[in-house]
């Protein structure tokens, strides 16, 4: 398992183009996004890049995690994922070690975004990114889990291109990442609440930004995303078994 | 003589398609053991099952004694395989591919180095080791693939096509290797081909197998010998008083007559020769040019499946497959 998630890792490490999109893109959304919404999207009492800092994070975990499951597939295709398929290792721990490795991949994007959040002047406390980082990981976990299942499901990269655009987009724009949930009507809330990201963003706010005030209790909001991820994963291992 | 592999009407079924039809085989320890047949006609899947990828639908398997389904992990300890595709990561260092599967298969890590080494010089890429595999040619990758199925020493080592568009030289290389390999290491090889002269070349024994069966299976030299012995084409001024003569002497088991040639089925060419020389002297008949031809493998394979055929099918699709076979074996 430890032998794959060091795959994984020199993989997306080798991959430069991928390392520098991944510093662009988020500091687009910061800079450009941030500064434009910021004056038509009001989030009283908060400075809007303060605001959408962590939502950009938990994006960026999202659209990493889920993406990286793409290399389920690409092993596939290449053939690789015979060799680790016939080693005497159960699925578990190739489902394990493809889940680690893209997680710390996503984690480190995320990290990435959080410096480019120091950088460009968003205040940030030392302390608040030290409880951010055990929230992104808890958040990876189920995140990388989805990627890996469509991965699983889908036989082409292009139907896994597809279908990872339908779940990455809603995902990111109905969890509350670019504006304040509570100020919609009352008919499009639940569709905030079902969706487990809206969580991720608001618990990664509660720790990130001083005197923000959660949807519901802190607690709950953690004890959604363990719900969460649990069941992921336990559909992903089944599903990923099932399916190689 | 142990054991190395041993099926009992090993059975594939694809919804309607069954792949491996009741294979039955039993490979010694050591041996070099050959399935040729053309494409689609079951090997791959039969050497899956093998290898635990695929389960069978019926039918059991046992490798180095432990049964395919119910000792799967034991199975896979003690097995090597090159796949038919290539199944190397590209992104990483030739070192690093061996290093990931050294630690996939368990291999203790103080001598997972010397190992890495020991197996990278038999296929002569121990300088290349620390380069990309991008930047690789197929052979080399083929024998990068040969070697790292060998770091866990495994007991029985299975080559599915293992030199599946290669050049002629790598292929060479390659056939040299696994020979060496053999002697050096006394493993058990199981290997696919298509390739006539690879079976050939390489295997102690050899299975033939079309259509999800297994036609025959002996050594390249009795299968040979099974093709109702070898050929003598002769040449002479008077092919029709020659054949005549041969006939009635009732020296050979069948006579071909071509344009200019005569082609004599027999059984033992070279004590039937000196008769048919005396024969074609005492009638007066001038011979231009005697050759004697061995069957190769091809003949053989033409020999047994073109039997196979026309037991269920008509002759029409018998001609049209030996072409085709031809087409494919050349």
């Amino acid at each position: 398992m430890y032998a794959l998630w060091r795959r994984e890792l020199k993989r997306f490490i080798r991959d430069r183009s991928r390392l520098i999109s991944s510093i662009i893109t988020p500091l687009l959304w910061l800079v450009i996004f941030g500064s434009g919404l910021r004056f038509s999207i009001s989030v009283p009492g908060f400075n809007y890049q303060q605001f959408l800092l962590p939502g950009i994070i938990a994006q960026t975990l999202l659209f990493t995690a889920i993406f990286l499951g793409i290399s389920v597939i690409w092993d596939r295709q290449f053939g690789f994922m015979k060799e680790i398929l016939v080693a005497p290792i159960g699925r578990i721990s190739i489902f394990a070690g493809k889940m680690f490795g893209v997680g710390t991949a996503a984690m480190f994007q995320g990290i990435i975004v959080i410096m480019l959040g120091f950088v460009i002047g968003v205040p940030l406390t030392l302390y608040g990114v030290s409880l951010a980082i055990p929230l992104m990981i808890l958040i990876t976990v189920g995140l990388s889990c989805i990627g890996l299942i469509i991965a699983s499901l889908m036989t082409s990269l292009e139907s896994f291109g597809t279908i990872v655009t339908f779940v990455n987009m809603p995902m990111f724009f109905l969890s509350g990442a670019l504006f304040p949930v509570t100020n919609l009507p009352s008919w499009i809330k639940w569709v905030f609440y079902i969706n487990p990201l809206t969580y991720g963003v608001d618990t990664l706010r509660s720790v990130m930004i001083p005197g923000w005030h959660t949807i519901m209790p802190l607690y709950y909001e953690i004890l959604i995303i363990c719900v969460f991820d649990v069941a992921i994963t336990v559909i992903g291992t089944y599903l990923f078994s099932k399916r190689q | 003589m142990t054991v190395a592999i041993e099926t009992t009407d090993l059975t594939k079924r694809f919804k309607s398609l069954i792949a491996v039809d009741k294979v039955n085989i039993k490979v010694d320890q050591g041996e070099i053991f050959g399935l040729l047949g053309p494409n689609g006609a079951g090997k791959s899947t039969f050497i899956s099952m093998l290898c635990t990828i695929l389960k069978p639908s019926s039918g059991t398997a046992k490798v180095e004694g432990y049964d395919i389904v119910h000792e799967a992990a034991d199975v896979r300890r003690s097995i090597g395989i090159v796949f038919q595709d290539p199944s190397i990561d590209d992104k990483l260092t030739g070192m690093e591919n061996m290093e990931l599967h050294a630690d996939l298969y368990d291999v203790p890590r103080d001598v997972m180095h010397s190992r890495i080494e020991e197996v990278l010089k038999l296929v002569e890429l121990e300088d290349r080791a620390s380069s990309l595999l991008n930047t690789y040619s197929g052979g080399m990758r083929r024998r990068l693939e040969i070697a790292r199925s060998l770091i866990h020493y495994p007991r029985v080592l299975f080559l599915d096509e293992p030199t599946l568009g290669l050049d002629p030289q790598s292929r060479d290389h390659i056939w040299s290797y696994i020979k060496d390999l053999k002697k050096r290491e006394n493993i058990t090889i199981i290997l696919t081909t298509h390739y006539m002269e690879e079976a050939d070349k390489l295997c102690d024994r050899i299975a033939i197998i079309d259509k999800s069966k297994i036609i025959t299976m002996d050594t390249p030299q009795n299968l040979r010998s099974e093709l109702a012995g070898e050929t003598i084409i002769i040449e002479s001024k008077n092919n029709n008083l020659l054949s005549e003569k041969i006939a009635e002497a009732k020296l050979v088991d069948n006579i071909i007559k071509t344009d200019k040639e005569l082609n004599l089925i027999v059984k033992n060419a070279h004590t039937t020769l000196a008769r048919i020389v005396e024969l074609a002297v005492s009638s007066g008949v001038y011979i231009d040019n005697i050759a004697i031809r061995e069957p190769d493998l091809n003949d053989v394979f033409m020999y047994f499946t073109g039997r196979e055929i026309r037991e269920n099918g008509g002759s029409k699709e018998l001609t049209g497959m030996a072409a085709r076979m031809r087409g494919r074996i050349k």
